[in-house]
């Protein structure tokens, strides 16, 4: 038996029984798409189709289209790349590792903070096919007895060892988020009224009938999954980070990375779950489902990352001095003082100093003011990666070959393609599958809706009739 | 999920808590009940109903097992034997190495298969169209509980009775 304190405001709000969680949740999958969602889908498409214009010509010319040059090597691809990735951690952070902390308000929000998952990790790969300039190659990556001269990929390298990672990761992500949407499915299948959508749904629900032994194993599945993909979620950006840490570049060489790159993806993943929430349950009208108590809660957890990549920030620049070696030191200097110390300014500003304003209640239960720092955050994030790779690599050790990079129009392009890809994955998802977790979120409204004085005033107003005792609410677990 | 056939009752419930109780208390009256469908996992219920406990976390464990033996196979071999590769003076067969992939292997290898034995186990498949439904609304807000008439020795209208007192506010006949 479970017991919640009254204290505590409801996790969803306006009193909602089974049948409204239903009604409330299929209404924008069953109704035809509004008007906003078709305007918002065509723009998506128009980014779409301009970024794979730009795409295809990088393709068809080959890398020389981007500003790359002998010194910096890589730039926007792999920046954008490790931003798409970091993003891509949220949703199973949200739905694992939330799940085996027992935290219950990941229901409202971990079905969509998973598609956002999978949809950015899909953009983070377009990235790695991009900069392998001859995509059609990518199949070399993997371990295959080849008929050039049997020799096989070098398992010693972190780039393989990321092979792995994100391809792993995307599976086992959308595993995940597939089973999880197999109950809603078959909700959506047994209303149905068209021929169509029943068979489509009735498909992929897989003849999903919620008998008690199926529960339990899903159950006993989803608490599995969790416990392989929080270790898997934290290894991917760790992974990720050692494309950088084994080599031998200063600025890259740092043993700082792992918890420092996994800690800044949950930053910028959290920063772009808020984002995409909170227009969502505006558009969709799920304030009572995605209340402000959720928006304060991933704000606080904005806040802990973002003070932890602070502590990095400041980490690695003491150890940098302290090493005592100059071309650690100097790259370090290099990227405060340099010719991109914009660049690095804007990082500090976007990723240590705004969280920070979360410390006071009311601004962290603003939602405009949310939206907007959350902004700043992905902002700030995107010049961390920046800030790592290009001023690291564009002071070599000999001052004839320092170059500075600027982007050109393909660059800009490519990451324009992006996310026109990521925009308009996530408006089909949300018109097409329940954004929110219908039988888990049913699964918490006992707990959290029903017999519940309104907040803590309304107890202390049971209390004062003498009545009886405020509701605790039981549940049973 | 194996055929049903025969005639069926089915007590439709409203609320959770009065399903997970009425479930012992029917059992204690000699009730025999084929099984509850609900819209959202009830903990406890498949106690309650006598399941027994899955065994699911064995097949997980056995395809991580699999994964991890595969993936330090795939290393050991082609790193070490096939064609041995000596990178950054390090010995062909380094196992620090191998560890990511090996992690990724086996998780890999466990997820998939384990959520391959859980379709299998629970009759789940695309082509799944025509699976028995008891009552459509057990997938929205009504919690569903079927009992076999032909397992049954107590007459319908004892049963029924018993449904009712034990809180159902409707009591069906199916017939398959």
């Amino acid at each position: 038996m479970h017991v919640t304190s009254p204290v505590r405001e409801p996790l969803i709000q306006g009193g909602k029984t089974y049948a409204d969680v239903t009604e409330d949740i299929c209404r924008q999958v069953e109704g035809a798409p509004t008007k906003e969602w078709k305007i918002a889908f065509g723009i998506s498409l128009i980014v779409l189709a301009y970024g794979s214009c730009c795409l295809a010509w990088t393709w068809w010319e080959g890398l020389g289209v981007w500003g790359l040059n002998k010194t910096v090597g890589w730039a926007w691809d792999i920046t954008n790349f490790v931003w798409w990735v970091g993003i891509g951690h949220a949703g199973t952070l949200i739905s694992a590792i939330l799940l085996l902390f027992r935290q219950k308000w990941r229901t409202s929000i971990n079905r969509a903070a998973e598609a956002m998952t999978i949809f950015a990790v899909i953009c983070a790969a377009s990235f790695i096919l991009m900069h392998m300039g001859r995509p059609w190659m990518a199949y070399w990556a993997l371990p295959l007895p080849n008929v050039f001269g049997s020799l096989w990929v070098n398992f010693n390298s972190p780039l393989v060892w990321d092979v792995f990672a994100i391809s792993t990761y995307f599976s086992v992500s959308l595993v995940f988020w597939y089973i999880g949407l197999i109950p809603d499915l078959a909700t959506i299948r047994d209303r149905a009224t068209s021929k169509i959508s029943r068979f489509m749904y009735g498909t992929f629900a897989m003849g999903w009938d919620g008998s008690a032994k199926t529960w339990s194993r899903y159950e006993y599945i989803s608490l599995i999954l969790a416990g392989l993909s929080t270790p898997l979620v934290l290894s991917v950006h760790t992974i990720v980070s050692m494309d950088f840490a084994t080599s031998v570049i200063p600025g890259w060489h740092t043993t700082i990375f792992p918890p420092y790159f996994v800690a800044g993806a949950i930053f910028s993943g959290f920063a772009m779950v808020q984002n995409l929430m909170l227009i969502t349950r505006v558009v969709y009208r799920l304030e009572d489902y995605i209340t402000l108590e959720h928006i304060e809660t991933m704000n606080k957890v904005i806040t802990l990352t973002g003070s932890v990549v602070g502590v990095a920030y400041i980490t690695e620049f003491f150890i940098a001095w302290y090493s005592g070696v100059e071309y650690e030191y100097y790259a370090f200097f290099n990227r405060m003082t340099g010719p991109y110390w914009w660049a690095y300014w804007a990082m500090m500003t976007c990723n240590v100093i705004s969280p920070q304003l979360f410390w006071s209640r009311k601004l962290r239960r603003s939602i405009t003011f949310t939206f907007f720092i959350s902004v700043v955050v992905n902002i700030g994030m995107w010049f961390e990666r920046f800030v790592i790779i290009v001023t690291s690599l564009h002071r070599d050790y000999i001052p004839s070959s320092w170059a500075m990079f600027s982007p050109t129009r393909y660059d800009i392009g490519d990451y324009i393609f992006s996310f026109g890809l990521f925009f308009t994955l996530f408006l089909l998802f949300s018109k097409y599958l329940p954004v929110v977790n219908m039988a888990e979120v049913k699964a918490v409204i006992r707990s959290t809706s029903a017999n519940l004085p309104k907040n803590i005033a309304g107890v202390a107003k049971v209390r004062q009739q003498g009545t009886a005792e405020p509701a605790f609410n039981k549940d049973s677990e | 999920m194996a055929e049903l056939t025969g005639k069926y009752l089915v007590g439709v419930y409203d609320d959770d808590d009065t399903v997970l109780h009425a479930v012992p208390r029917l059992r204690k009256a000699g009730v025999k009940i084929q099984e509850v469908y609900s819209p959202f996992p009830i903990h406890g219920m498949d106690d309650a109903l006598g399941h027994p406990r899955t065994r699911i976390g064995i097949a997980a464990f056995m395809f991580g097992v699999t994964g991890c033996c595969v993936a330090l196979t795939l290393m050991i071999w082609t790193m070490g034997i096939d064609w041995p590769m000596i990178v950054g003076g390090k010995d062909p067969i380094s196992i620090p190495n191998y560890i990511p992939i090996t992690f990724e292997l086996t998780v890999l290898f466990t997820a998939f298969g384990m959520v391959i034995t859980f379709f299998i186990s629970n009759g789940l498949s695309p082509a799944a169209h025509n699976y028995q439904r008891f009552d459509v609304r057990s997938t929205d807000n009504k919690f569903v509980m079927a009992i076999d008439l032909g397992r049954n020795t107590m007459s319908a209208e004892d049963i029924s009775r018993a449904l009712k007192d034990s809180g159902a506010e409707e009591v069906n006949i199916r017939q398959f």
